[in-house]
């Protein structure tokens, strides 16, 4: 492949978004897991929980901060190296990005500063909301942003308009409640929570293995675990979803995923492993499960799943059937008003398929020029990598599923076995620390990469998406970002450690004052007088 | 009839012409202080603890303010999709430069005080100071750049195009007219910061923040004079056609003269020069403000000024938003650059709902947080704040 300005385009892209979710799945899901420990401490009142709100929300600031700063790439990147997306598709893509400013970012990144600076200055009540909301302000943040990305995967509720040359929205309701973007929320969001439950456990089983923190690191474990364990088969079960929603929205992207070159009677068997080889289209040495692609895919036993060279063949179709729509489209935008009844109607028959006639932009100036030839290749652009999507999906599903084993082991030990975790264990524990976030960066390579060769799934072409800058700008910036972020990289881990070493700040007068107050309730049956909020420290 | 017909589209259209001034001036009026703050820290505090006590001034609410940067991206890109797609890949370079800025800017807050080394600190506040003085510079470039007009041009599939050479365009955005703006832009904010600093710090820091911000103050009226004098005589402006202000939002349907003066626009709407007034009126009092040592009132004074002159731009240039040099006709207007009516409606919807919500939950945080920050509550605080 020659790296011209798309591909640099999009490596910057892939680089940024990938970066930015290092830290994204942590904020989701430790705003929660802070959130319920700050909860149990005003419900309780014993200090221990306040000593873990505040530890965790430490580690929780340190990763917040630099989701938030690289975030802000994300909210720009669009405009600077995608401006005919911007252009194409800001009508309908730009809403829920304004409106995650508007209903949640403003939420979360004024009260999490109150989280931090707040302790003396609020009550123990004010301050536990103040916590809800930042954890609520993170996870609605989620909700537009894939809102936003869900759309992209299957463009609903717009259509084109060709004095503006670009996508409306006709229908605002069917972009908020695109089924792909439900599915991919609930599952993005209990993502996040795997991985703030798995980085609480296996921190947590660091201190256990270090004889040090036991209190701390005994109670995170059972908070972690449980609400981990919900999480795990939460992901599962809506990335399921996400399958069952691609058999009909993202046809190509499916049977990418399950290199299935031929379409299967059905039911179609799932290949569990196999080496599919794109040249070929065929999938070498594959291990199949019978009947379980299409149970999993259609939900029927009756229902066929198309396989990728029918749908080559139903995209050649498309294209041709876009071209006549991209014909009308340029009598219109010549004769403006003027333009006769029929060319708007024969327009409005084909629209739908103009993304198509687009794809041949690659190939010749004005499509309607394009060769037979060209239509074909055109077509057969449109299966995206099938090994790296076979490959990615399937260590995410492994991984997925061994989260679930893993929170179950704990929150059995937690829940059963007083608290007993074998010593095997907590090294388990701390070693798959790295898991979730592979799993997660995998999943979104699987959602984007398989949505090639389109940025927006059969409206508009990546090649053609990409801003008009010069390799050269583009090189700098990849570099910058490149060396940039790593830098910060490195300073936000060594600050971990050196937090993670540290460990709570135990104000020992108070546990003590606690102590003495918790016994002499146990030893005499009055009620010991309301305990004033706890002093700040 | 549809629910979004309620409000006209060339109505909805000023309104979130008028939006996308509100983002703008709510951005410079919060985070602007915090960018000040940041230009300033290395004359106003010399010590680790005045440093410290400059960053807690506005270590709780940055992180707030920062959100009007990133609204006003969302909302450009929500409601001016072309605007968004023409600036922010014409002004590549230089955006680039700024978000560097504020992504180094908040990483700087959060993790300069987490070591005790000294270096470690160093190099972080040079950081807070680089990521305050150089976006607050560039947006005024920017601003600058906007109304001499851009080079770019859009083809017949609106696609928009900047030719010439990456260095060239990056070091042509450097032009006389343009870094004035700069300087103007730059010198408010550092007189914006002085106030809040003059608010929330005491003794030393804040008597050094109001000597500096008293001269800052000087520099950006006599700028902003100076600004007005170039657009007279040395500035092209730009003059509209014909225009149907409900039409289709395609930049290449209007007709686009280059010539003139920007400035006939207060011939043709007086009443506008009122922007320009509470401009120099805000930056004259809050000067004054600075010198005599009032606290809240100047900082009141300080936004009032930087209110005028963000919407004296605004109203100046209406209804252009980014003129092309290169050809007229694709320069971006509010009548030809707008979203959809539907898009714009339901985002005005969206707006009415939350932003009221914003501003009081803002002005709670703000009330919680009163007072100064003091020597003494940053070194009895050393783990939990900045």
């Amino acid at each position: 492949m020659e790296i011209g300005l798309v591909e640099l385009s999009r490596m910057q892209f892939a680089l940024t978004a990938m970066y930015h979710f290092l830290f994204v799945p942590l904020t989701l899901g430790l705003s929660i897991l802070v959130a319920i420990m700050e909860t149990v401490y005003v419900m309780t009142n014993r200090p221990i929980w306040r000593q873990m709100t505040k530890f965790w929300g430490t580690l929780f600031g340190i990763n917040f901060v630099l989701g938030v700063a690289t975030g802000i790439t994300m909210e720009f990147q669009f405009g600077m190296n995608w401006s005919y997306y911007s252009h194409y598709v800001g009508d309908i893509f730009g809403a829920p990005l304004a409106i995650e400013g508007l209903m949640a970012f403003f939420l979360e990144a004024t009260f999490v500063g109150l989280f931090f600076f707040g302790w003396d200055k609020l009550s123990k009540v004010q301050h536990m909301v103040v916590a809800w909301l930042v954890a609520i302000g993170s996870n609605f943040s989620a909700l537009w942003i894939l809102i936003a990305n869900g759309w992209m995967q299957n463009p609903v509720g717009a259509e084109f308009n060709p004095d503006t040359m670009r996508m409306e929205m006709t229908s605002f309701f069917d972009v908020l409640f695109n089924e792909v973007a439900q599915a991919k929320f609930v599952h993005t969001v209990s993502a996040g929570y795997v991985t703030a439950s798995v980085f609480v456990l296996g921190v947590s089983a660091l201190y256990l293995i270090q004889n040090k923190h036991k209190d701390l690191a005994r109670r995170s474990i059972a908070v972690a675990s449980a609400f981990g364990l919900a999480a795990a088969l939460s992901v599962v079960v809506l990335g399921d979803e996400s399958g069952y929603s691609a058999s009909h929205t993202q046809k190509m992207k499916l049977a990418a995923i399950e290199a299935m070159w031929e379409t299967h009677d059905a039911p179609a068997p799932f290949t569990a492993i196999g080496f599919p080889d794109q040249e070929a289209r065929e999938t070498h040495y594959a291990v199949e499960i019978p009947w379980a692609m299409g149970l999993i895919g259609t939900r029927s036993l009756t229902q066929e799943i198309p396989g990728i060279n029918d749908l080559v063949a139903e995209s050649e179709v498309k294209i041709r059937d876009g071209l006549i729509a991209y014909d009308a489209l340029m009598t219109i935008r010549e004769q403006r008003e003027a333009t006769p009844s029929e060319v708007r109607e024969t327009f409005e028959a084909h629209s739908d398929n103009l993304g198509y006639a687009l794809l041949l932009k690659q190939y010749v100036d004005d499509p309607r020029d394009a060769t037979d030839a060209q239509i074909k290749m055109a077509a057969d652009d449109t299966v995206p990598g099938v090994a790296p999507l076979f490959w990615a999906f399937r260590i995410m599903v492994a991984l997925g599923f061994s989260f679930i084993a893993v929170m179950a082991y704990f929150f059995y030990r937690a829940s059963f076995r007083q608290m007993q975790f074998p010593r095997w264990s907590l090294y388990a524990a701390v070693a798959i620390i790295p898991t979730p976030w592979i799993a997660a960066e995998l999943g979104w390579f699987v959602a984007e990469f398989g949505r090639q060769p389109w940025t927006v799934d059969g409206v508009l072409p990546t090649a053609l998406s990409a801003s008009h800058l010069s390799i050269a700008d583009l090189l700098i910036t990849l570099a910058g970002f490149l060396i940039f972020y790593s830098v910060l990289f490195v300073i936000e881990v060594s600050l971990m450690v050196k937090y993670i070493r540290k460990g709570p700040f135990q104000d020992v007068e108070e546990t003590d004052a606690w102590q003495e107050r918790h016994e002499s309730r146990l030893r005499s049956e009055t009620p010991a007088p309301t305990l004033a909020a706890t002093p700040a420290e | 009839m549809i629910l979004f017909e309620l409000i006209e589209y060339d109505i909805l259209r000023v309104i979130w012409w008028a939006l996308l001034g509100v983002l703008l001036i709510g951005f410079a009026l919060t985070d602007g202080f915090d960018m000040g703050v940041g230009a300033l820290l290395p004359f106003v505090a010399r010590t680790d603890v005045e440093r410290r006590v400059a960053i807690n001034t506005v270590g709780p609410v940055w992180e707030g303010n920062q959100v009007w940067f990133i609204l006003g991206g969302g909302a450009i890109f929500a409601a001016w999709p072309p605007l968004y797609a023409v600036s922010f890949s014409g002004f590549y370079l230089a955006m680039f430069v700024v978000l560097a800025a504020f992504i180094v800017r908040p990483v700087a807050f959060k993790y300069r005080s987490k070591r005790e080394d000294a270096t470690w600190r160093t190099r972080w506040d040079w950081a807070l100071f680089a990521g305050g003085a150089v976006p607050a510079l560039l947006f005024g470039v920017a601003v600058g750049n906007v109304l001499l007009g851009v080079p770019f041009y859009l083809t017949e599939d609106l696609m928009p195009m900047y030719p010439g050479n990456f260095a060239i365009k990056f070091v042509g955005l450097l032009r006389p007219f343009a870094l004035l703006a700069g300087v103007v832009s730059l010198s408010m904010l550092l007189m914006h910061g002085a106030a809040w600093l003059s608010l929330k710090a005491e003794g030393i820091v804040a008597e050094r923040a109001r000597a500096i911000g008293v001269k800052a103050g000087m520099v950006a009226a006599a700028g902003y004079a100076l600004a007005g004098l170039w657009l007279a005589v040395g500035v092209d402006g730009f003059a509209l056609g014909e225009v149907a202000a409900n039409g289709p939002s395609n930049p290449l349907y209007s007709d686009v003269t280059r010539g003139g003066s920007w400035l006939s626009a207060y011939a043709a709407r007086p009443w506008i020069a009122v922007a320009p007034i509470l401009g120099f009126v805000g930056i004259a009092l809050a000067v004054m403000g600075l010198k005599a040592g009032r606290e809240v009132s100047t900082l009141l004074w300080s936004k009032m000024g930087i209110l005028g002159i963000i919407s004296s731009v605004g109203l100046t240039m209406f209804p252009f938003i980014l003129p092309s040099t290169l050809d007229p006709n694709s320069s971006l207007t509010v009548w030809d650059a707008s979203s959809s009516h539907q898009t714009l409606f339901i985002m005005l919807i969206c707006t009415a709902i939350f932003m009221p919500l914003i501003l009081m939950y803002t002005a709670w945080v703000y009330k919680v947080l009163w007072g100064k920050v003091t020597e003494e509550q940053v070194t009895d605080n050393a783990d939990t704040v900045y």
